[in-house]
């Protein structure tokens, strides 16, 4: 098992108790990354960081820097937002770098809106993460206070104000676009891209850049060290290190800043600075690789590197970073049930297939659990699902079947209609034997 | 012009839209573009007057824009070169079958009791597009049904398809937010916000636009099936906007209107006074047959009774001398023909100019007829709009729609002028207060600031950013009557600089009354004759063919009520007006009735004025007779008949026809046609508005009548006529149709060879036809022997210009007047714009005193509303708005009831605390349930002073006095 001895780098103050304080920031070279990037002009900070070809670790692993390059030119204002909204099942990575490390993720916003010569940025906090908030609040008052933030930036003559919003609650809000909605004070419901890009209409119609919060927290150490030092971690095309939120049936639930490429699913599991191997000693059945929308994996796939241009060809997505481990003990129909519960609850109602289809797909399969189904609804809950996401439907490759890439089509604005069609086609796929069983005994066989 | 088009640049994109090559407009919606080629993309929330959001994604088809076919929502994807769609697609086919399998899962399918069902977007959409039968197995969704969100709209949330078109409509269209979604997922309902009701004049739009039956209003709610209805198009006549609709009818009964869809005016919308007073031709108190005072008694008579009882008090007044001794109030109810009728029976067979549509509530007619006008789209599409006027979401409320629309889509900027603030505050980026009276020393003073050379600092002061709009290329004014509690002069007064100031500058007429527009071109002003020409002016014109005419102008509004109230009207003639009711001075009104000889009311229903006629002939109403009707732009658009009157009901123009008859004349109109046609051929302003034309295509926006200010009478020089208009002729899109409407005689109608020189069809070169037309150049004034002589040649000329035929289309024939130029008349010259008249300078100011103002809001007690059940209850009561800092001094609270004094009466009413009425003024809505505005307003006086005192209170009568 060849795991990386590679040096975390977001997650090095984790285990210091003062890490969130101004004092113990600056303590371990805090804002330097700011000075450095300040000392440079706008357009050589984006090249450090285009040459760290740091890949956006919101869920669609678009690269930061190609992201800025987007933005109009001449066109202002333009805003810088934060999506701090983590909402994915099992995806619970941002939320430490935010309460245990607030300063790190704003300097990376700084040096990231100086580049991007952002007039205002905006840090989006999920609504339910109280702790997140108040670090926040004190770190970004300390970092005013100590002309980090503010007027005339440590002297530079650059300005700029952070504003920190609370979210409300929904999932989907993660979804950038219903994330600018919602910052705009609307309902909280996604735009259609084209086009509303936020790029070129984002935020209150003006040019926006939307980076999650684990993308700017490593901007200072590319900045310090150098874009090429971080690109010349992992492999070619997945570059870096990576927060991974391990979860499910392993010994060691955790978040682990895992090194991209020459990490695999196997090592996330079974080493013992990760994972630990499956707890009881138990078989693996199924995992979901990226989070609650990827479609699952299974024991053939987990040799797989943590590689987006490797896991998508296989079938599924790298996601948010959410490795979920289902053991033997799992129901497959009660696993996607509950899982679809989620997104038909999460569903925002704009666009009909999403809204009526999930709860649509939510009754079905609770139905089946409960031991009222039909024959008939597997092939029902196949259609309905390709009502949403009109296939094929990405799948690994399993039982002599080639696999269908990653991504998933859609009928619906957002991809939150074919997220709840993943569970669906994941278990159906490989656990129908489970739900004749569900269909023929009348109930669940797990009890 | 043809060449050229030929070496242009292809303007259009061509798209393939399943598999035929159609040509579609640059930025258009490939939605829009395949349904103008005939192929129909189903949609629900996509609706083409509001911002496009995608949502039902029922119109997701296979579009290729050159990476492949992909499916992508029609309604939200602008066509490109080459774009191909595939509607029929099996992708397509399975994503329509699919989400109208989602939309009917949880929709309750109730339709045999569902008001929209039969014509049911969601029902057709299925049939056409949709599964044929349902897999869904599970218990449906349910919510409490339906709720009442408004006082006029239920809200069946099973039935909602969540298409957001109501909730848009809201929020962009109407500006009143107050509909949302609310919870989410499968839950997601359209709901109002807790305690806060839908309470919108345009609210019934969103029952219009729902495309199930989700949203009802209360008035049609299980009235009718869809196949059961009869309908006709016509024009909405609540007001002066001239909304067109679609009336429908069942078993001989109104029960509902819809609008209709047209780009120069309401774009399909209506405000819910116009949607629901169709209540009031229905009620029970409408009068279905004459009645003639028997003592005190009003008592139902035969029309032979009431008519000779008519006859009678005219014929005997008619021998009375004096220029009063017969007065017509009244008529902006009535259709242009009725209005004509009345006018030409007034002025011949009765021999009285003393005629007047307007009841003291409008501006002089000189002024709405004789300033250079404006389209709604001329307005709209100016960089300026100056609103010196009542609140138009109150009065004119699809009005306000439209320049709302302007200001906040469009970025034209609002410079509002106005004595307390109104609905359209919110949208200007000048909001001015004047003090009632003062309009004109505000404009003057902007005018000044204007020219001035300092614009610095002005910035944060709107006074100075006021006067910088000014300065815009385009300025249109929006102009009527703030407040009935101040004279009209200064208003005028206030136009009059502005017209001085801004050559450029036009206006779009602000009266409110349904047709007063069309009853002023029809001459029911005093010194006016129908065509917008003064008596003076088209005596010898119209007395050729009518007769002779009276000699010299007779009274207005407010000089016949004080002439009757003096004794000297020997009979007045109410035509639908109830000055009781809508005269400003309720005083003066109660005074002309009791001291006219005797009232003749023509109504349609018995209004406070009308119990005290000595004959109330039966008029029929709305909807229960054709004509036209013409709309504050000047727009003349047809009215048709959907139902029969009540009882033996007639329309106005035949009682006016048979008054003549039995007064020993012929007003030779035997038919509404017959009317129309002597209309167009001898009012001068109307001539080339055929019936053909207006029951054309063209005239289905409504053809406008030309307005030529008659600039020799003015001191402005030519170019302040339209022709300079940017604010006319930059209004791209819209600036053609109008154009060439405005001039009523556009180049379409009348083919110009000779203008060879000015590129035809072009809206600069019409519009310098337009300026040159007729009045100026014909120097024709009274007196004066026109045509002949040494004038022909510049006659000629000018003729020429405008049609190009040698003058000889310019020349009146008369019906056997044979064909001797030389001695007919002329077509006499359209009425200007003579500026002011003397005004009143309002009095000094006393601290002790607060200047009324008073004007209308959209629920009233006027008859229309008082007599719809739905509406009646709207009408908010009146109450003293007062400025926080007025009433402080009063030591009472808001809520207190408060007694309010003029030289006219006193009234006790309920104040209420509104930062928006200044200090200084008090605001009294007119014509209220219990008002007592008009009880306060002295129309002697240029502005209505008022005293606050308090009043005992219930249990204190030891406090105030």
């Amino acid at each position: 098992m060849a795991v990386s001895d590679r040096s975390p780098i977001v997650t090095t103050r984790f285990e210091r108790g003062d890490a969130h304080t101004l004092e113990g920031y600056l303590a371990t070279g805090g804002y330097a990354g700011l000075r450095k990037a300040l000392a440079m002009t706008p357009d050589e900070v984006i090249e450090q960081v285009k040459a760290a070809n740091l890949q956006g670790r919101g869920g669609a692993g678009f690269p930061a820097g190609a992201k800025w390059s987007f933005l109009p030119k001449d066109v202002f204002p333009r805003y810088f937002v934060v999506n701090g909204d983590e909402s994915e099942p099992g995806t619970c990575k941002d939320r430490p770098l935010m309460e245990r490390d607030p300063h790190q993720l704003i300097e990376g916003l700084l040096i990231s809106c100086y580049a991007v010569r952002a007039s205002q940025a905006f840090i989006y906090v999920r609504g339910e993460m109280a702790l997140a908030q108040e670090r926040l609040a004190i770190a970004l008052n300390g970092a005013y206070a100590a002309g980090y933030i503010g007027k005339d930036i440590l002297g530079s003559g650059w300005s700029l104000d952070v504003i920190l919003h609370w979210g409300a609650g929904a999932y989907i809000v993660g979804e950038e676009t219903a994330l600018i909605e919602s910052l705009e004070g609307q309902r909280g419901m996604p735009r259609l891209k084209p086009p509303y890009f936020p790029a070129a209409k984002g935020l209150y119609m003006q040019p926006t850049v939307v980076n999650n919060v684990e993308t700017l927290s490593y901007i200072p150490w590319v900045m310090q060290h150098g874009g090429e030092a971080y690109a010349a971690i992992g492999t070619e095309k997945a570059t870096g290190l990576r927060l991974f939120a391990l979860s499910g049936h392993v010994r060691r639930p955790g978040v682990y800043e895992v090194e991209m490429g020459t990490t695999t699913f196997r090592d996330l599991v079974e080493a013992p600075v990760y994972g630990g191997g499956m707890r009881h000693g138990n078989k693996l059945k199924a995992f979901v690789p990226g989070g609650a929308s990827a479609p699952w994996f299974y024991p053939e796939q987990l040799d797989l590197p943590l590689d987006s241009s490797v896991v998508g060809p296989a079938g599924s997505m790298l996601g948010s970073g959410a490795v979920v481990i289902m053991d033997e003990t799992t129901c497959a129909v009660r696993a996607a049930w509950r899982l679809v519960r989620f997104f038909a609850h999460e569903s925002c109602g704009k666009c009909t297939p999403c809204r009526e289809g999930a709860s649509w797909i939510e009754k079905i399969l609770r139905r089946i659990e409960k031991g009222n189904g039909r024959e008939e609804d597997l092939d029902l809950l196949l259609d309905v699902g390709d009502n949403i996401s009109p296939g094929p439907f990405p799948r690994p490759a399993v039982d002599g079947e080639e696999a269908v890439p990653f991504p998933y089509k859609q009928t619906t604005i957002c991809p939150l209609g074919p997220s709840t069609v993943s569970p669906v086609h994941s278990s159906i796929l490989r656990f129908r034997d489970e739900y004749r069983i569900h269909i023929k005994e009348g109930g669940c066989p797990y009890g | 012009m043809a060449e050229q088009t030929e070496q242009a640049e292809k303007t259009t994109v061509t798209i393939t839209v399943d598999g035929r090559q159609v040509e579609a407009q640059p930025g258009e919606l490939v939605i829009a573009a395949a349904e103008r080629h005939g192929v129909y993309i189903p949609r629900f929330c996509y609706h083409p007057r509001m911002r496009s959001v995608g949502m039902c994604r029922m119109c997701v088809v296979e579009i290729d824009s050159g990476r492949g076919p992909a499916l992508q929502p029609a309604c939200m994807l602008p066509v490109a070169e080459g774009m191909t769609v595939d509607t029929q697609s099996a992708k397509s086919k399975k994503v329509q079958d699919g989400v109208l399998e989602f939309l009917l899962i949880n929709h309750p399918l109730d339709c045999p009791v569902c008001d929209k069902g039969g014509e049911c977007p969601l029902q057709d959409q299925t049939l056409a597009f949709g599964p044929g039968e349902s897999r869904f197995v599970e218990e449906k969704r349910h919510f409490a049904k339906p709720i009442a969100i408004s006082e006029l709209v239920y809200l069946d949330r099973e039935r909602c398809i969540l298409c957001d078109r109501c909730t848009r409509f809201a929020n962009e269209v109407a500006g009143d937010p107050l509909i949302s979604f609310i919870d989410r997922g499968n839950h997601t309902q359209i709901n109002t916000f807790p305690d806060e009701p839908f309470a919108s004049y345009f609210s019934g739009n969103t029952v219009q636009i729902c495309p199930v039956g989700a949203l009802l209003a209360k008035p049609y709610r299980f009235r009718a099936r869809p196949w059961d209805l009869d309908q006709v198009e016509s024009t909405c006549t609540s007001c002066s906007v001239g909304c067109r609709i679609a009336l429908q009818s069942s078993s001989n009964r109104l029960v509902r209107k819809l609008g209709v869809d047209v780009d120069p005016v309401n774009w399909g919308w209506l405000c819910d006074k116009g949607r629901f007073d169709f209540e009031a031709i229905n009620s029970d108190d409408r009068l279905g047959a004459p009645l003639v005072r028997q003592g005190e008694e009003l008592a139902q008579a035969s029309w032979a009774e009431a008519l000779a009882r008519a006859t009678e008090a005219l014929d005997r007044a008619g021998r009375r001398p004096g220029r009063e001794s017969i007065a017509v109030l009244g008529g902006a109810r009535l259709g242009n023909e009725d209005a004509y009728a009345w006018s030409k029976l007034a002025r011949t067979v009765l021999g009285t100019d003393s005629v007047d549509a307007q009841l003291g509530d409008g501006l002089p007619a000189q002024a709405v007829l004789g300033l250079p006008r404006a389209t709604i789209d001329a307005a709209c599409g100016a960089d300026t709009i100056v609103l010196l006027g009542p609140d138009l979401k109150e009065e004119l409320p699809v009005l306000y729609l439209r320049l709302r629309d302007a200001v906040v889509n469009r970025g034209a900027k609002l410079v509002e002028l106005s004595p307390v603030e109104t609905g359209m505050t919110r949208y200007a980026t000048a909001s001015l207060r004047y003090r009632p009276g003062e309009a004109a020393q505000l404009v003057r003073s902007l005018l000044e600031l204007r020219t001035g050379d300092d614009r610095g600092n002005g910035a944060a002061d709107p006074r100075r950013q006021a006067a910088e709009l000014l300065r815009a290329d385009s300025v249109v004014c929006v102009l009527g009557r703030p407040s009935l509690a101040e004279a009209p002069e200064p208003v005028c007064e206030a136009a009059a600089a502005l017209v001085d100031a801004l050559p450029g500058i036009s206006f779009l007429s602000a009266l409110r009354r349904a047709n007063v527009h069309g009853a002023l071109d029809m001459g029911l002003a005093p010194g006016l004759l129908p065509g917008r020409v003064s008596l003076e002016k088209g005596r010898r014109w119209f007395s050729r063919e009518w007769g002779s005419l009276p000699s010299e102008p007779g009274l207005d509004a407010t000089g016949i009520l004080e002439a009757a109230a003096n004794g000297r009207v020997a009979c007045l003639v109410l035509l639908g007006a109830d000055p009781l009711a809508d005269f400003p001075d309720r005083d003066l009104a109660r005074r002309a009735l009791a001291g006219a000889g005797s009232v003749i009311a023509v109504d349609s229903f018995l209004t406070d004025s009308a119990r005290q006629a000595d004959v109330v002939l039966a008029a029929s109403s709305f909807g229960e007779k054709s004509g036209t009707t013409t709309n504050l732009e000047g727009r003349v658009s047809r009215l048709h008949q959907k139902v029969t009157a009540p009882g033996t009901a007639r329309a106005d123009w035949m009682i006016a026809a048979e008054l003549a008859f039995r007064l020993g004349g012929d007003l030779g109109l035997d038919s509404l046609e017959a009317v129309w046609d002597e209309i167009e051929r001898l009012a001068p302003s109307h001539q080339g508005i055929t019936r053909e034309r207006l029951s054309s295509p063209e005239g289905f926006d409504g053809i406008v009548v030309g307005d030529v200010p008659d600039a020799s009478d003015h001191q402005a020089p030519p170019s302040m006529a339209q022709s300079d208009s940017p604010g006319i002729s930059g209004v791209a899109g819209h600036v053609k149709v109008d154009t060439l409407a405005s001039t009523g005689m556009g180049s379409e109608a009348r083919p110009d060879p000779q203008s060879g020189d000015q590129p035809a069809g072009a809206p600069e070169a019409l519009g310098q036809a337009a300026t040159v037309t007729g009045p100026r150049g014909m120097g024709y004034t009274e007196g004066e022997e026109p045509g002949a002589g040494a004038e022909a040649e510049a006659v000629e000329a000018t003729v020429e210009a405008e049609h190009g035929s040698g003058g000889g289309e310019d020349v009146f024939r008369p019906s056997g007047g044979g064909g001797d130029q030389g001695t007919t008349p002329q077509r006499p010259p359209l009425l200007s714009w003579a500026g002011p008249g003397t005004t009143r300078p309002p009095p000094p100011r006393d601290r002790y005193s607060l200047r009324l103002v008073s004007s209308r809001r959209l629920y009233d007690d006027g008859t229309l509303v008082h007599h719809s059940p739905s509406l009646a209850p709207l009408a908010a009561g009146a109450h003293l708005r007062v400025h926080p800092g007025d009433l402080q001094p009063l030591g009472v609270s808001s809520g207190t009831r408060v007694g309010i004094t003029s030289s006219r009466g006193r009234a006790v009413l309920e104040a209420v605390t509104d930062p928006g009425v200044p200090q200084g003024t008090v605001f009294v809505a007119f014509n209220q349930p219990g008002s007592a505005a008009s009880g306060l307003i002295d129309v002697g006086q240029p502005v209505t002073e008022v005293r606050l005192e308090t009043t005992p209170q219930d249990g204190d009568p030891g406090s105030g006095g």
